[in-house]
């Protein structure tokens, strides 16, 4: 599997780590019925097998973090982008 | 038929024109009174246990493939039961007994082999957290042994001792661990489900559960609606696909975890060996390959293959511990589909939905659990409460923070 990195280019997914495909805000826990929430938030998946949109960091690389769109029942990867939506393209 | 030397001699003799097959191949029935989704062993197990030991027969269980295609048959057939937390060591230790009278359970010959499961240690630390295990396990009544490095050296001379990163200092040795043949294991409790009368329908996947008012009345499937009144699910690998048939959201992430088998070697390995200091085990199959794996590939998966990092992983694992396996060569390897779950253990249970009964979240350990789990689920199934050696695998763990987390690495599936 590679990833296309936007800032760095195609590059091997050994220089990439992991996070996860959910829980991309972290809800607050004292908010009414916040313990319920952020107990979905910890520990429970949607799992989902299809297109989904995950969380890498480019550990080995530039070191930004990535939204992935992965496709977990094939590995295709169909748009990679910064996690930080105000960062520029290769900027 | 009963399996026994005479019958083979009999067939023998008659050029073996006499063997049946060893379980039926029935139409679905309108309705049944426990309907198992997945004909994998912890299904077949299920589905045995209910009927042998609580007398329910009108069991259906339901396999998307054939029987044995999938994780039971993609495993590398370890059983042990050395585990450290209370949660954990008497379910596991049920399934090792059970494991050492399955033969004459099924009359079949699953090929059990209590060679043995070393755990090596490389620091001080380390040894210290093997006796700690240990004695764990001799507690609860489970067989532990510290070995020295010289108890070790006259197991495995050809092992690197003195790496000069992570030398050998001791291992955990559980004798009664060891291997079983994994196919056998799903046809053995197949036929044993069938001749009980378990109805065993292949290539009849699960498409939806039918609810009721908060109650699960049956499934669809690709041969049509079949009711039940309980459904357990035995689906690992794809559980929160089938829970989210019911509307369930579960503490569990699909991974794909990666095996292989080296060339046939004459015998090197006699048992089961664990590498400490990375991600790598071994044992020999009766054929001559080394059957050898590592860690999981890290990110979500339904695909069933995984890629290269994992496969140089395991590889240098294996090279660091024994540098005779050098030029070896390997033969095949594969990938399967588990369910990572939040805490790396296990959930037998209900769900909130009445008559739905849940079993799966195994991670990478489900082969050496299925007879325990196929008990303890028939004893959830048909009692309604949960078996005491499963008292802790339960879906609201999470909620109480009674989590079971061998390794300490929290809510993150991928560390486990």
């Amino acid at each position: 599997m590679r990833i296309t990195c936007p800032y760095c280019g195609d590059r091997d997914v050994r220089e990439f780590h992991y996070r996860g495909a959910e829980g991309f805000n972290r809800p607050d826990p004292e908010a009414a019925g916040g313990e319920q929430t952020f107990l979905d938030y910890v520990y429970l998946r949607e799992n989902a097998a299809g297109v989904i949109d995950e969380h890498w960091v480019h550990v080995s690389g530039c070191r930004s973090w990535l939204v992935v769109t992965r496709d977990t029942r094939t590995h295709h990867i169909e748009n990679v982008r910064f996690a930080n939506g105000d960062r520029q393209q290769g900027s | 038929m009963r399996y026994s030397f005479l019958n083979l001699v009999g067939q023998a003799l008659n050029a073996n024109r006499g063997w049946q097959p060893a379980w039926r191949k029935p139409e679905p029935k309108s309705h049944y009174d426990v309907v198992i989704v997945g004909g994998g062993g912890h299904g077949l197990a299920t589905a045995f246990y209910l009927a042998k030991e609580h007398g329910i027969s009108n069991i259906a269980v339901l396999e998307k493939g054939y029987l044995g295609s999938g994780n039971v048959g993609r495993n590398t057939t370890l059983i042990r039961s050395n585990y450290l937390l209370p949660g954990n060591i008497p379910f596991y230790e049920l399934s090792m007994k059970l494991w050492e009278g399955l033969e004459q359970d099924l009359n079949y010959n699953a090929m059990v082999s209590q060679r043995g499961i070393l755990n090596l240690c490389h620091s001080d630390g380390q040894r210290n957290a093997y006796a700690r295990r240990g004695n764990a396990m001799r507690l609860h009544g489970v067989d532990a042994e510290l070995l020295d490095r010289e108890e070790v050296r006259r197991m495995i001379p050809f092992a690197d001792f003195d790496h000069a990163r992570f030398p050998i200092t001791g291992g955990l040795l559980q004798k009664r661990g060891g291997t079983v043949r994994h196919d056998a294991v799903a046809w053995g409790f197949a036929r044993a489900a069938d001749k009980l009368g378990v109805d065993i329908i292949e290539n009849c996947e699960v498409t939806g559960i039918r609810m009721d008012q908060g109650y699960a009345k049956g499934v669809e499937t690709k041969r049509g609606f079949i009711g039940a009144n309980k459904i357990g699910l035995a689906t690992a690998g794809n559980t929160s696909r089938t829970a989210a048939f019911a509307g369930l959201r579960l503490p569990i992430e699909s991974h794909v975890i990666q095996a292989f088998v080296s060339e046939g070697l004459k015998p090197l390995i006699d048992g089961v060996v664990t590498y400490g200091a990375g991600h790598f085990y071994v044992s020999q199959s009766d054929k001559g390959g080394l059957v050898f794996g590592g860690d999981i590939d890290g990110y979500n998966s339904y695909a069933a293959r995984g890629n290269l990092p994992v496969v140089e992983d395991v590889a240098e694992g294996a090279l660091a511990l024994f540098p005779n396996l050098a030029r070896l060569r390997m033969l095949r390897s594969w990938g399967g589909v588990i369910d990572m779950s939040m805490d790396g253990s296990p959930i037998i249970d209900k769900t909130p939905i009445e008559g739905l009964y849940l079993n799966g979240a195994w991670n990478y350990g489900g082969f050496k659990a299925t007879p325990a789990s196929g008990w303890c689920f028939a004893h959830l199934i048909a009692t309604e409460t949960p078996h005491k050696t499963a008292a802790a695998y339960r879906l609201d763990r999470f909620n109480r923070g009674a989590v079971i987390d061998e390794k300490g690495s929290g809510a993150q599936p991928n560390l486990h």
